[in-house]
């Protein structure tokens, strides 16, 4: 029976990013459909009406959402080159980084790069202390997932391109090469590594849009301040 | 070799409950461990030094974190009864969906209705919480349980909530039973459930727990 794989995505969007790279490291055929999120399609809207996002794996018809509820399925399903651990112990602990990637290290990070003066500083150190507890995970590790890329690489993925895009726009560095050497040393060779680095999004474009995303930060939280700073 | 399981809890918090749950359902002896969260405990913080949370499972002397994590933990590694997962792929995909919508919608509106000092902020909670009901309950439609013919892990990750509803209900002055009628008797139906049951804190002494935290952050 012909497999048909669909994968809703973005240009830009790096939740789906993490299902193209899964999809390609697996060696996985699939059709990408690229969506325009300030005018979604019908058939996203159909897909995925609780949340109306991207990513959306498509299976022989069926949707699936979310980006780890879909890695999961994409490892459950073609079994070759598996991205999390056979151990229990071992998976809890890759769902675990994955979650903690998701809801401390991206949250404080895109704080980072979108506030600013004092709750860029705060966020700044809650993003330093979030990239201590992965600086230590990494220890005598290439990858998150061992010697080879696994579920987490996955997750924490968007981190070896987007952060020297935010730090170019801001002109401040997030991931210092001397405070966390290990990753940083990870940035490199995740983002050099043959799939993900034919996956990129082109730069230039990127930095035009986050640095339109930023100026409009600026723009509303100056017009809704009652003082210059 | 016997299995150490320890459980690291606070009795209201509905994601402690949730591995209540896990364990009961899988027929686990474990020690269950009170904390105060206002002075946790060394073991806590040593078990857990990234988010200092609880539930913590304990297994061996391994820690394992975050509440629907260690409940998957549970059911891969003593996947000799009761499962809470099925078996295919897209099924599992579809009940780690709706317990992300659990996780990422219920807590947060909740919070808004019991803790939140602005109106506004109250009644965006309350709008949003009873949409995400009314939501859920069409997702288990005619079903008995969420997971189907048999309780599974969607059923896990929002029955502990139910413990809390009548908190929710006074302070933000509705019915969820007026609501969300079906899902009320899906609640009804699990409380039928050993496991449910004496895993799940009553509702008034939620209540009067809620009550407290309130005073002592000076909004009630």
């Amino acid at each position: 029976m012909g497999e048909e794989v669909k994968l809703f995505r973005s240009w830009s969007s790096p939740f789906a990013l993490r299902i193209v790279w899964a999809l390609e490291i697996k060696g996985i055929e699939y059709e990408a459909v690229f969506e325009d999120l300030s005018n979604k399609s019908p058939l996203l809207l159909q897909y995925n009406p609780v949340h109306k996002k991207v990513p959306i794996l498509v299976h022989n018809g069926r949707p699936i959402a979310e980006s780890f509820v879909i890695l999961e399925y994409i490892d459950e399903t073609w079994k070759q080159v598996p991205l999390l651990p056979k151990d229990p112990y071992e998976r809890a602990m890759a769902r675990f980084w994955a979650k903690f990637c998701e809801d401390k290290v991206l949250t404080s990070i895109w704080s980072a790069f979108i506030k600013q003066g004092k709750e860029q500083e705060e966020a700044l150190v809650a993003a330093a202390e979030n990239l201590k507890f992965l600086e230590k995970e990494m220890k005598g590790k290439k990858f998150f997932g061992g010697e080879r890329i696994g579920y987490v690489d996955l997750v924490l993925g968007w981190l070896a391109n987007l952060v020297s895009i935010f730090e170019e726009i801001i002109g401040l560095k997030i991931v210092d090469e001397e405070k966390f050497p290990l990753l940083y040393s990870w940035m490199q060779d995740f983002a050099e590594a043959p799939i993900i680095r034919d996956n990129w999004p082109p730069r230039d474009k990127m930095i035009v849009k986050f640095q339109a995303l930023l100026d409009a930060a600026i723009a509303s939280s100056s017009s809704s301040s009652s003082s210059s700073k | 070799m016997a299995d150490e399981i320890v459980l690291l809890s606070s009795w209201p918090s509905m994601f402690s409950m949730r591995v209540r749950v896990a364990l009961a359902e899988k027929g686990l002896k474990y020690e269950y461990r009170e904390e105060d969260l206002q002075n946790k405990s060394p073991l806590l913080l040593k078990m857990n030094p990234v988010h200092k949370k609880i539930p913590v499972l304990i297994h061996n002397g391994k820690p394992i974190y975050e509440s629907m994590i260690i409940v998957e933990y549970i059911d891969e590694v003593w996947n000799h009864k009761s499962p809470l997962l099925p078996t295919d792929p897209y099924q599992r995909a579809e009940a780690r969906f709706w317990a992300d919508y659990v996780d990422k919608k219920l807590s947060d509106n909740g919070k808004k209705i019991i803790w939140s000092t602005k109106g506004e902020e109250q009644e965006t909670g309350k709008k949003e919480f009873i949409e995400c009901l009314k939501l859920l309950e069409r997702e288990l439609g005619d079903n008995p349980y969420f997971g189907g013919e048999n309780f599974g892990f969607v059923d896990v990750s929002l029955v502990t909530f139910s413990c809390w509803f009548h908190t929710y209900e006074s302070y933000g002055n509705f019915s969820i039973e007026t609501e969300c009628p079906k899902l009320i008797a899906w609640t009804k139906r699990c409380l039928e459930k050993e496991s449910v049951s004496s895993s799940l804190a009553d509702p008034h002494k939620i209540h009067d727990f809620a009550l407290g935290v309130r005073k002592r952050l000076g909004i009630e």
